[in-house]
């Protein structure tokens, strides 16, 4: 039985979705970098329920994605956290340098990776209150240190300005 | 990313990762994550595909209201359409051992050149 072009009950001898944690270690092993990276991984994972119906809420959005108009100019800066006010006109991102499967699709349609739209569209419909009037770069940081001593209290402290309830964040 | 959602967390913040890379995410260990099991990428559906938009969009708006624990992992069901990217991304094997091996000592040798550059006394 077929089912979307796929066959049902399949087995197989590895997980089916992609670990990349194994797929980066033995290609840049194979580059010949020495020292694989090392993931972050905590026993412990806080916890914040929501504290009020989702109709109630200001949504923010997160992106790895990087500003262009930064990093278009001067290559130096790649990394640069940012806000960025939303407006009728779609922003120009850079992701590029992400490491993202650049043979299987691409970036073009920015909602596919940052759904601003789609977000506006329930917004609109009452789903949830409103759109948080800005949203945020985390471009994605090869030190874990620097992302939680510099990136992630600044990202913080601006959710706390645009006084947000809740956030997605979405990884590239 | 999973590391920025967790500090949010501990300060009082609901978050919810759309994302492709399960292992990396669960790894590090979030509240709240919608993995959808697609090339890197498009964590919030295809390009132009608006109605999948529309459901994985949705599906994070449940699963931060839902949630009542950490390490909330929702799979979306929707797939990519074929399979080959899953073996093709990072790919290593006999026909491009030794052309990854040149690329590393390329870059390498520019890094290195670079430093040297830096190094270099203004004058």
């Amino acid at each position: 039985m077929v089912t979307g072009g796929f066959p049902m009950n399949q087995r197989r001898a590895y997980r089916s979705f992609v670990s990349y944690i194994d797929r980066s270690r033995e290609y840049y092993a194979a580059h010949g970098y020495a020292q694989p990276y090392a993931w972050a991984t905590h026993p412990d994972v806080p916890f914040t329920p929501l504290q009020k119906p989702l109709s109630e809420c200001r949504i923010g959005l997160v992106t790895t994605a990087g500003r262009e108009e930064l990093e278009g100019a001067s290559q130096g800066r790649t990394r640069e956290l940012y806000a960025m006010p939303i407006t009728s006109t779609a922003p120009r991102l850079y992701t590029a340098h992400l490491a993202w499967d650049k043979k299987a699709t691409h970036t073009d349609d920015l909602d596919s990776f940052l759904p601003l739209n789609r977000l506006a569209e329930y917004a609109a419909e009452g789903r949830i209150a409103s759109v948080s009037p800005r949203f945020y770069g985390v471009p994605t940081e090869y030190s874990q240190g620097k992302t939680i001593r510099k990136d992630a209290p600044q990202l913080l402290k601006w959710c706390q300005e645009d006084r947000v309830d809740a956030m997605l964040l979405s990884a590239l | 990313m999973s590391l920025v959602a967790r500090h949010l967390e501990e300060n009082g913040l609901p978050t919810v990762i759309m994302g492709s890379a399960r292992d990396i995410v669960e790894e590090c260990g979030v509240a709240r994550f919608v993995f959808t099991d697609f090339p890197l990428g498009n964590p919030c559906g295809k390009p132009w595909d608006v109605e999948m938009q529309r459901k994985i969009v949705g599906t994070a708006l449940d699963t931060l209201g839902r949630a009542w624990m950490p390490r909330a992992t929702v799979q979306t069901p929707f797939r990519w359409g074929n399979d080959e990217w899953r073996d093709a991304f990072m790919r290593v094997d006999e026909s491009n051992r030794e052309k990854l091996a040149q690329e590393g000592e390329e870059r390498r040798r520019r890094q290195a050149e670079a430093k040297a550059d830096r190094q270099r006394p203004e004058g």
